[in-house]
Order: structure tokens, then C-alpha cells, then sequence
């Protein structure tokens, strides 16, 4: 079995934000870097196969700067087999269309029965890339999955509703799936794992291979909302503001 | 301008987001047609055409021929917008209708202004304002975001169209089992988030919830890492809740948790990052590191 996982590196959501130069994204610069957690949670679920079936060949894909490269790594070391890069410094600017393009245009002669996706990116979060690309091949899709299992040329699948409730699906191949949050839990990647990983097969390709089109939505500007709840704010010893805390709670009768 | 507003049905019941759909449209001054699958004999309260295509025979989970309804409905009513909630249902039509419709589409709006959307990203901590360069788009509107508009009936018309098989097959739904706790009848929840760090330290947020004489409640990934059952997770895909005292510990406060507990009275939120987004909602933001906190809080409240 021939399987993709689209996976895009992200900052870490815990970093300070602040508006780049040019009025459009996040500062980029001093930043932690990760593989976006749902995708990691695709990497996973495709090296589960891959344990569980045997004959699968997991191919990594990632659009971004060279940094992106460690994110392919990682999941390399995880268990994909090879991986590739699309280089582009500017992907942060392309809309969820054009990457979804890039990623389709990648894939359309290399005959992909699984494309693992994560089911939103946490840093532009659009949710659209999976369904997108599954459009665009014709791919059968499932979205927000955090159930799967393969049997008989088929996947059963999970989709997760609202107030915990999940529709079971059967899918044929080929099929784009994008992963939630549950769907398992991520291993660790073993020092041996690392080594390896950095032996396996990693391509570079020019964006301008895969990409023909312009974007379907404009970026005006980014910007730091404003907050809109003045809440109190305690910083300081533990003590002292635990003291002020209680004070607060009994003053307002919620204690 | 004139909006194809797609609702949804559920439980044998027009969704209340459907009436946030319609004060988007209100907020744009535009002209809005609405769109279901659903029993033909649903009555929104809704002053305009919808369409109804009877979920018999389209079926509740079947994108494909949900997405070829709203294209043939497109054509005939030519809308600016195709709008849906970014919900479960929204969010995996709504590229599916944006790809075949050749339209661009802009994820989860939480506000209107005169040049464009206005969406979040980075959890919530930034935000852009967005605009289709491709003339007509779909639009995901976050749950919430607007206050819903109910006025009116509608009239129905029934829609149709023929879609060969999907490829999918629905066979049916699953329920999370909900143990013994009822976090909605709590009058004081406590709720543990990833900022606890490993399971062991779940016990220092459950001492709390004890002293203060309330319920733990947790985030998801707590849930999902098996560090608490499922029947304790407070957000869009767990309970809602709104006890008298929130207190939040160790997390950040993404959109799905704020969901399910932004209308608590009150809301204590323990956080060691001064920006983490559950600031918007705390009446008190109390920024320190939990391990070191809340013990000591726990300690004072016990004695
Ligand atoms: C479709 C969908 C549905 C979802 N449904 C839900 C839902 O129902 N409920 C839900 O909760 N989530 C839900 N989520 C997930 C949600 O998007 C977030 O990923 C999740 O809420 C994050 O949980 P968290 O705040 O505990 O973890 P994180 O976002 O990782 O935040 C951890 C926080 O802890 C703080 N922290 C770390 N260490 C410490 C310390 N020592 N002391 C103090 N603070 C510390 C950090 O600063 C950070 O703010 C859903 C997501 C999707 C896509
Ligand atoms: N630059 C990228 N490189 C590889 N995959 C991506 C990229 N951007 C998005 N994706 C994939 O598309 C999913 C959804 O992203 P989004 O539509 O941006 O929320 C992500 O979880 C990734 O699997």
C-alpha cells in the first residue's frame, strides 16, 4: 500500500506572537518549532498501519522553509519511510487552496491509497487542506477522524460530531483522511529511530513544479485583538496571591 | 448581495446555529435563501425561501450529494456567499462545495468588517482579516460568534438531485459512555489541562477541586491522554457547563474549551502564560506555574 502524510510545521502555541513586518502572518523568527500536533497524530496512525499490514510505504510531505526539514525528519524517525520537501520560504502567505494544489499536483501520478492529513493546522487552522486535496484528486474524504482500521480494501473509520458522538464510516480507496485529536497517542521517537531517520531517503523539489494558480483569498492584515474581558490580573509570590485569590472568591460569594 | 445559508438538522430539531447563520446575514445587510437536509415539513423560523432536501433519501452523513444540493440550489439562486457553521458538518462540506463551486473559502469568521473577515489563528492569539479575491466564496462562520437571529417562517421548496454513490457508507453512530459524574449539575468545577504535565500531577488539581468542594473537570487532551475519563472533558465535544465557579489549570483556552464553559459566573484561570487566550474569558488570571500554586492554595483553602 502506497500512503502520503501531509504534515506542516508549526510554532509552538505557548510562544509570544507578534505581528511580522509586513502586516500579514506571526513574526516568524524566534520561535519554537513542531510538526502541528494533528498531523503527528497522521504520522502515527500511518506507521500503525505500516506495523499491523507490513507491505505499506509511508511518504512524508511537508511545503515550507528549510526548516521544515526537521519536522520530515521526526517523522521519519517515527517510522515513514522517505520523505520530501517543497521548498517554499513564502508558503506561510499561500492560502489553504493553493497548498492543497501544491500537495494534489505532488501526488497525482504516484498513486496514493491513504493521504493522512491532520484536520487543521494549529497555527492557520483553515481546516480546509484535506478535503480540499481529496476534491482535487477525486479521493473519496473523511474528515476529523479519531477511529481507524483497515480490513478488506477498506477503511472503517470514526468521524467525530459534537458532545461526544462519532459516525461510523466505511470508506473505499483511494481516500483522504484527516486526523483529530484522540485519534491515539504519538510514541517517542527511540535513539536508534533518529539515527536511522537520518539515512532515510528525503527529496527536495522547487515549488514551481507543483504550483499554477493564484489564491482565492486575500490576507489584509494580521493583528493582536483586542481583550475584551478586563479580568483581574495575580502575579507574585504563591503565597501572597493565593491570599488575594480567596479574598476575591469570598468577596464575590463564589466560596 | 444575497447568501446561501446551509443548516443543519439534528435531532429532529432545525440547529440553533442555523440562527447565526441568519444574523450574519443580517449584519451584511444582505438577501439570504437557506438550505437543509432535512424531513420535508421542517418549519425554521426564518423569513425566506429554504430548501429542503429530505434526508430519507439524501441521509444525514453523505458529503457528496450534500455538496452537489447546495451546487445545483447555487445555480439557481447565483448567491455571493455560501455560508455554514464551522462545525463538524460545516467544515467537511464546505471545501467540497468550495472546490467544484471554483470559489475560494474563508474558515471559522468571528466578525465582520468593512473589508473582510475577520478570523483567529495561533489559538486565538492573532487575528486576520481576510478577503475572497475570487468574487464569490464560502464562509465558515465560528460557533458563537454571532447572536442568533430568529424571526418569522419560512417557505419550503423541495430539493433533489441525483449523486452516484459516494464511496462512503455510513453505518451508524456511537455515544462516549458517561460514567456516574454530572459536571452540569456542579455548582464548582475544577478542571485539569495539558499544563499538568503527567498524570501523577492530576492529584494536585483534584485536591483542589476537593477543598474548594467541587467537581474535576478536565481539557481534552487530558481526556485523550487517559490521565481522566471521558465523561469529565468540558468543550464542544464534551459537556457544557456553567457552574458558579470555573477554575481553569494549566490551559490555554482554545476555542472548543471555551465553548463548553464560557458561561460559568465566575472563572479563575491558573496559567503560567499571560497571553494564553482562557484570558479573554477569567475574571481572575492568576499567572503562576500550577505546581507551584495551587498546592499552596489548596493548603490555605483546607485550614
Ligand atoms: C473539533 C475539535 C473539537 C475539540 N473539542 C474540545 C473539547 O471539547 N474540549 C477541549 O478542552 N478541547 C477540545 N479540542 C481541543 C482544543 O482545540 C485544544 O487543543 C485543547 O483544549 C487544549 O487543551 P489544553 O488547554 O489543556 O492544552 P494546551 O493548549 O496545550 O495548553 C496548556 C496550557 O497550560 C499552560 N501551562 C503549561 N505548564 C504549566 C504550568 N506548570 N503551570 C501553569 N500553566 C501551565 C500553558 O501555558 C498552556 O496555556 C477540540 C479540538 C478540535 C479541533
Ligand atoms: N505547508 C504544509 N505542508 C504540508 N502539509 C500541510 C501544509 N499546510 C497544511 N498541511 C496539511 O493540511 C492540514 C490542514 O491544514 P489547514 O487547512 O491549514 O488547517 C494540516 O494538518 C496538514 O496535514
Amino acid at each position: 500500500m502506497n500512503v502520503l502524510v501531509c504534515v506542516k510545521q508549526v510554532p509552538d502555541m505557548e510562544s509570544k506572537f507578534t505581528v511580522s513586518s509586513d502586516g500579514l502572518w506571526y513574526d516568524q523568527s524566534d520561535l519554537t518549532y513542531k510538526i502541528n500536533e494533528y498531523d503527528e497524530y497522521a504520522v502515527e496512525e500511518a506507521v500503525r498501519l505500516k506495523e499491523k499490514v507490513g507491505d505499506v510505504t509511508i511518504t512524508v510531505l511537508s511545503i515550507g522553509p528549510d526548516r521544515v526539514k526537521e519536522a520530515i525528519r521526526k517523522a521519519l524517525a517515527l517510522g515513514a519511510d522517505k520523505g520530501a520537501h517543497i521548498k517554499d520560504d513564502e508558503a506561510h502567505l499561500k492560502d489553504p487552496f493553493q497548498i492543497s494544489t501544491i500537495i494534489a499536483n505532488y501526488a497525482k501520478d504516484k498513486n496514493f491509497d491513504i493521504i493522512f492529513t491532520g484536520m487543521q493546522s494549529e497555527d492557520r487552522g483553515s481546516g480546509q487542506v484535506g478535503a480540499l486535496v481529496a476534491e482535487m484528486l477525486g479521493m473519496n474524504c473523511v474528515t476529523t477522524i479519531v477511529g481507524f482500521e483497515y480490513a478488506d480494501g477498506k477503511v472503517n473509520v470514526k468521524r467525530e460530531l459534537e458532545g461526544g458522538i462519532r459516525a461510523k464510516v466505511t470508506a473505499s480507496l483511494p481516500v483522504v483522511l484527516t486526523c483529530q485529536l484522540g485519534l491515539n497517542t504519538v510514541r517517542y521517537p527511540t535513539l536508534p529511530n533518529i539515527m536511522k531517520a537520518k539515512r532515510k531517503e528525503l527529496k527536495e523539489f522547487e515549488l514551481s513544479e507543483f504550483l499554477n494558480t493564484d489564491s482565492k483569498v486575500v490576507t489584509l492584515k494580521a493583528f493582536v485583538p483586542e481583550k475584551k474581558k478586563g479580568g483581574i490580573v495575580l502575579e507574585g509570590a504563591s503565597d501572597e496571591i493565593a491570599d488575594k485569590l480567596i479574598g476575591i472568591l469570598k468577596e464575590k460569594a463564589v466560596i | 448581495m444575497k447568501l446561501l445559508l446551509v443548516g443543519e438538522y439534528k435531532n429532529g430539531n432545525v440547529d440553533e446555529s442555523f440562527y447565526e447563520l441568519v444574523a450574519f446575514a443580517e449584519k451584511l445587510g444582505a438577501e439570504a435563501v437557506a438550505f437543509f437536509v432535512a424531513p420535508t415539513d421542517i418549519k425554521p423560523e426564518f423569513n425566506g425561501k429554504v430548501y429542503v432536501a429530505d434526508v430519507e433519501k439524501a441521509k444525514e452523513y453523505n458529503p457528496k450529494v450534500h455538496r452537489d444540493l447546495v451546487l445545483k440550489i447555487a445555480e439557481t439562486e447565483n448567491p455571493d456567499y455560501v455560508v455554514l457553521s464551522h462545525s463538524s458538518y460545516g467544515w467537511d462540506l464546505a471545501p467540497r462545495i468550495a472546490f467544484k463551486w471554483d470559489a475560494g473559502q474563508i474558515s471559522e469568521i468571528v466578525e465582520v468588517d468593512n473589508d473582510g473577515f475577520v478570523v483567529p489563528f495561533c489559538n486565538a492569539k492573532l487575528r486576520r482579516l481576510l478577503k475572497p479575491n475570487t468574487g464569490k466564496a464560502v464562509l465558515t462562520l465560528q460557533s458563537g460568534a454571532f447572536a442568533p437571529a430568529k424571526a418569522g417562517s419560512a417557505t419550503v421548496e423541495t430539493a433533489d438531485v441525483d449523486t452516484a454513490d459516494d464511496g462512503l457508507e455510513f453505518t451508524g453512530f456511537e455515544v462516549v459512555e458517561k460514567g456516574g459524574v454530572d459536571l452540569t449539575k456542579a455548582e464548582i468545577i475544577v478542571s485539569a489541562g495539558r499544563g499538568v504535565g503527567k498524570k501523577e500531577n492530576i492529584e494536585v488539581v483534584e485536591k483542589l477541586a476537593k477543598a474548594l468542594g467541587g467537581e474535576l473537570g478536565a481539557s481534552r487532551p487530558v481526556v485523550d491522554a487517559g490521565w481522566l475519563p471521558a465523561e469529565r472533558q468540558v468543550g464542544t465535544t464534551g459537556q457544557t457547563v456553567a457552574p458558579k465557579l470555573y477554575v481553569a489549570c494549566g490551559i490555554s483556552g482554545a476555542i472548543q474549551h471555551l465553548a463548553g464553559m464560557k458561561k460559568s459566573n465566575f472563572i479563575v484561570a491558573i496559567n503560567k502564560d499571560k497571553d494564553a487566550p482562557i484570558s479573554e474569558v477569567a475574571d481572575v488570571f492568576v499567572v503562576a506555574d500550577l505546581l507551584d500554586f495551587v498546592p499552596v492554595l489548596t493548603e490555605k483553602l483546607s485550614s
